[in-house]
């Protein structure tokens, strides 16, 4: 595997009113060593940092803050945010909703789960949404589906591509009905997008589950996948309990979708940046 | 319409004791819904890649002399048939199949009418294989482009995105004791407070019945069923839903095609 220099971060505007986007510090401690998930060894988290945030021993991507992601991907400096504002609110007045919120913003330094905006990728201009594990498993609620419908439809107006990096764990459980309901909301913006002939391409990171995979992330026009990830629609405990048997080995693993046919490509995190350059130069209008 | 909820000044009934009568094996199926509502029902099969899914019927009939297309989730009435049709809920040639069918009546100008009743959509390996989330998000898509009216009927369980997958409608409507969910009680118990014996308990939070989505405005319609259920007395309920499709299909029938299609995306956005 390649080694790439850690690349400074992109420097946002932190001023009132817009979020901090994490710091990778916020979710692993620096100097530590971190466990693989994927091959079990414990790895020097700088040589993590160092590799494009894979495993040094096994390859294996691990998760992304969104800051991370939009560094690997976006042109530096390109970034330009799009509804960092929109506020999280308690629609069932579930309890300990408010808190829970509360609580996720200190820990990841982000507003919700998703943060959408326009950039540039090879030089090519374009809209993207990037979803992040570490504000509550990326679940969708009404502010992760409203962002990622205003995107949509703001790309569908400027006539601009966009890619959507997704993960989550599914539906946001406090929102109830309102989360289910965003299932149809980005869905439906997804097809005026593609309606006006425009391009959207999705790339499914782990993990990728529930009503998102039902929704937005399986509608790209190319979807492309990281090495590994797990993707699918149930969890795979609610399976097990299901059918009353063990899942077969890669059950769920990007690996698995692909030889089903429901992803285009998987792609290694040092081959991302350019190959989503080349399709969306292919696309270019 | 009375308040819901409330019946002959008898105690409120609990969210609970709604799932319970939303599960009864005894409670009317989309068929039946489809033999008392709909003249000269011809069934269509299959989903043209894969096969045929038995917890998903569809076809095409005459409300009041319209043809109209008609889906549903189908469950069974005894433990034989409910195997037959797993239990109401469909693999992603189901979801397929619906798709297949709601196309077609884009195509020929035939409103769509859906019958929701499914704990959710199947969870199995090879509904995995074949796409479940997949399946459903183009049904999603599809839905919201139709220039054709839609309206979707939770007629028992609606599960999650199992259900939804049906009902992309101009309007949604529910019998007083269906409930509409994002997972059942036990899941969401099990998956929140890890105790899945609590169920009870999240169904009351999770606000799944009729009475509360008509609150918070994901439904429009309220079908009032009498003391007990639906199976105390179908033709009350019936009477109710053909009248409602009558008044539906003629309003929509006043709607250009865009704005048919304008109304239905704009139903969703607002969420």
């Amino acid at each position: 595997m390649l080694k790439f220099k850690k690349t400074k971060y992109i420097s946002l505007d932190h001023t009132e009113n817009k979020p901090r986007i994490a710091k990778s510090q916020d979710v692993i401690p620096s100097g530590a060593w971190v466990k693989c998930q994927s091959c079990g060894e414990a790895v020097f988290h700088e040589a993590v940092e160092e590799n494009l945030q894979c495993c040094p021993k096994c390859g294996a991507p691990f998760r992304l803050t969104v800051e991370q992601r939009i560094e690997m991907t976006l042109d530096e400096g390109s970034f330009v945010e799009w509804d960092g504002e929109l506020e999280t609110r308690n629609v069932l007045s579930f309890p300990d909703y408010e808190q829970k919120i509360t609580a996720m913003k200190e820990k990841t330094g982000l507003r919700e789960g998703v943060v959408t905006g326009e950039g540039t990728i090879q030089g090519i201009k374009t809209a993207i949404a990037v979803m992040d594990s570490h504000f509550m498993m990326g679940s969708m609620g009404q502010v992760v589906g409203e962002k990622i419908t205003r995107a949509l439809e703001r790309a569908t107006k400027e006539e601009l591509p966009i890619v959507i990096f997704t993960t989550s764990g599914g539906a946001r459980m406090q929102e109830g009905m309102v989360s289910l309901m965003q299932m149809a909301k980005t869905s439906a913006a997804v097809e005026k997008h593609s309606k006006a002939g425009l391009l959207y391409i999705t790339v499914l990171t782990d993990p990728t589950t529930g009503g998102v995979t039902a929704s937005f992330a399986m509608l790209g026009d190319i979807i492309l996948a990281e090495p590994g990830a797990l993707i699918g629609f149930a969890g795979q405990r609610v399976i097990e309990q299901t059918i009353g048997q063990k899942l077969p080995e890669g059950f769920q693993r990007a690996e698995f979708l692909l030889e089903k046919g429901f992803v285009d490509r998987i792609v290694n995190r040092e081959d991302l940046k350019e190959e989503l350059g080349k399709i969306l130069s292919y696309h270019q209008r | 319409m009375g308040e819901v909820g409330v019946k002959n000044g008898q105690e409120k009934m609990e969210a609970w004791d709604r799932v319970t009568l939303s599960r009864k094996m005894e409670r009317l199926t989309a068929s039946e819904y489809i033999k008392h509502l709909f003249d000269d029902f011809i069934e269509l099969h299959g989903d043209r890649c894969f096969g045929d899914d038995p917890a998903m019927i569809g076809g095409i009939g005459l409300f009041e002399g319209q043809p109209v297309t008609v889906i549903g989730e189908q469950k069974g009435n005894n433990t034989k048939d409910n195997i037959y049709h797993n239990f109401g809920m469909p693999n992603p040639e189901g979801y397929r199949k619906a798709l297949r069918l709601m196309d077609q009546a884009d195509k020929f100008n035939r409103p769509i009418i859906c019958f929701v009743d499914t704990p959710g959509a199947f969870c199995g390996i090879g509904a995995e294989e074949r796409g479940q989330g997949e399946a459903i998000a183009r049904n999603l898509a599809k839905m919201s482009g139709y220039r054709v009216p839609i309206l979707s009927i939770v007629i028992g369980e609606g599960g999650s995105g199992g259900a939804l997958a049906l009902a992309v409608g101009n309007e949604v409507w529910m019998l007083e004791n269906a409930t509409y969910s994002i997972l059942s009680p036990e899941g969401f118990a099990s998956i929140l407070w890890k105790d899945s014996n609590r169920a009870k308990e999240a169904a009351e939070v999770m606000k799944i019945t009729a009475a509360d989505l008509k609150e918070l405005g994901i439904i429009e319609k309220v079908i009032t069923e009498p003391e007990g259920g639906v199976t105390e007395n179908p033709v009350m309920v019936i009477r109710q839903i053909r009248r409602g499709i009558r008044e539906f299909l003629k309003g929509m029938s006043e709607k250009t095609p865009d704005q048919i299609r304008e109304e239905r995306y704009e139903r969703f956005r607002k969420f």
